[in-house]
């Protein structure tokens, strides 16, 4: 499936000189979506391109920005298409676009219009006026339910790698490989496995707001603490192994979390910086020290030590 | 929501401002007011340093370190060296790896 739209100029209804002019991204959900809530309203849409990423993204990257507009509209000669001076480009786009510049060069004056599709009726209704609500950038439950299968996916990829580590250490005796021992010794670490997985990358970003502290890597650590104890305690686990599975799983769990700072739309890059620069010592600490409880348990049952 | 406190590069001097109110207009997260024609901030730490209002401030009293606030890509970069970028999840035709964007 393709995901992107042809840049350029595009009718909605009869346009003529004096309709609006809406600049958009030419990745397609975004483009049906404007075209849909324009639909009845006749109207200009300048489309970029933004190589099928979305405005807001696109923005950041600087392929929705002054440039790409300027020679979109020199392009498509917008000056001979309507007789006014005014575009309204998507306000998240301002990440990447410069109103100042984008009018001197071309003579078109840049209204940022709502941040969503849906209020551009209100905001026209309203003489081209924003209300604060048009503005603000939320990020509800739903938002956030729907970005976790992006979160899932990338850490699901390594696990069949941490599966294969975790079945050979649990089955390895000074005998060979034993499946036996490699399924019982292994099966509760592969579910731990998976519950660091489920509670980094679905049960942090859905819960976000009602898990204590701001850092994503708390909260992913909280998180995961939570899943190891459930685990552990349900198979009645004790010993080394378990307190290296207390070292290690949270730890992932929080790693995962804090990847999910990509997707959201309130974290800045400073922020996660910070949270790097204490979280990433910690977590090769921690995952050392649990790979050596792992070793000493090893040897306490092959009775070298 | 909000992120960690005290650590946005956001910078302002109302000292430059003109009071033209873009900075209220572009903010996703009305960082900025406007009051007694002036733009002022009323809280740094809604701030994500997405950089709009520092591009658009035509009078260059804003300034903000602006960048992708992705984990990956900062650990990349942090590996790798350069600005942390979005290209962590490779093309597309080899499918998007990341939630990033």
């Amino acid at each position: 499936m393709r995901y992107s739209v042809e840049p350029g100029l595009c009718a909605i209804g009869e346009p003529d000189s004096e309709s609006d002019v809406f600049v958009s991204a030419n990745y397609k959900l975004s483009f049906d979506i404007l075209r849909r809530k324009l639909k009845g309203m006749n109207a200009w849409i300048l489309v970029l391109d933004t190589k099928g990423i979305n405005v807001w993204c696109a923005a950041g990257k600087g392929t929705f920005g002054t440039d790409e507009l300027v020679r979109q509209i020199n392009q498509i000669e917008l000056h001979k298409v309507v007789n006014h001076r005014r575009i309204i480009v998507p306000q998240l786009g301002a990440v990447g676009v410069n109103a100042r510049a984008v009018q001197q060069a071309t003579g078109f004056r840049v209204h940022f219009g709502p941040v969503h599709a849906k209020d551009i009726p209100a905001y026209i209704a309203a003489g081209y006026k924003k209300t604060e609500g048009m503005r603000l950038v939320k990020f509800s439950m739903l938002d956030r339910l729907v970005l976790t299968p992006m979160e899932i996916n990338p850490a699901m990829k390594k696990y069949p790698v941490f599966a294969l580590i975790v079945l050979m250490l649990f089955g390895l005796q000074p005998s060979g490989i034993l499946f036996k021992d490699a399924l019982s010794g292994g099966l509760p670490f592969l579910l731990l496995g998976l519950t660091s997985v489920l509670s980094g990358a679905f049960v942090t970003p859905v819960m976000l707001p009602f898990i204590p502290f701001r850092s994503f890597a708390i909260k992913g650590f909280i998180t995961g603490m939570l899943a190891v104890f459930l685990i552990t305690k349900s198979f009645g686990l004790t010993g080394l192994s378990t307190i290296s599975a207390y070292l290690f799983f949270p730890v992932a769990s929080s790693y995962i979390a804090l990847q999910f700072t990509g997707s959201t739309t309130f974290t800045s890059m400073s922020g996660v910086k910070k949270e790097l620069k204490i979280a990433i010592p910690i977590y090769l600490t921690t995952t050392a020290l649990s790979q050596l409880l792992l070793v000493i348990y090893k040897l306490f049952q092959w009775e070298i030590l | 929501m909000k992120y960690l406190s005290n650590v946005t590069s956001l910078q302002y001097i109302p000292e430059k401002c003109a009071g033209c109110g873009r900075c209220v207009d572009v903010c996703p997260h009305s960082v900025f007011v406007m009051k007694d024609k002036k733009a002022e901030v009323i809280d740094k730490d809604l701030c994500m340093e997405c950089g709009a209002c520092a591009l658009n401030c035509e009078f260059g009293a804003i300034t903000v370190d602006s960048g992708v606030g992705c984990a990956s890509a900062i650990i990349n970069s942090m590996i790798y060296g350069g600005e942390p970028s979005c290209d962590c999840s490779g093309s597309p035709s080899t499918g998007a790896s990341g939630g990033c964007c």
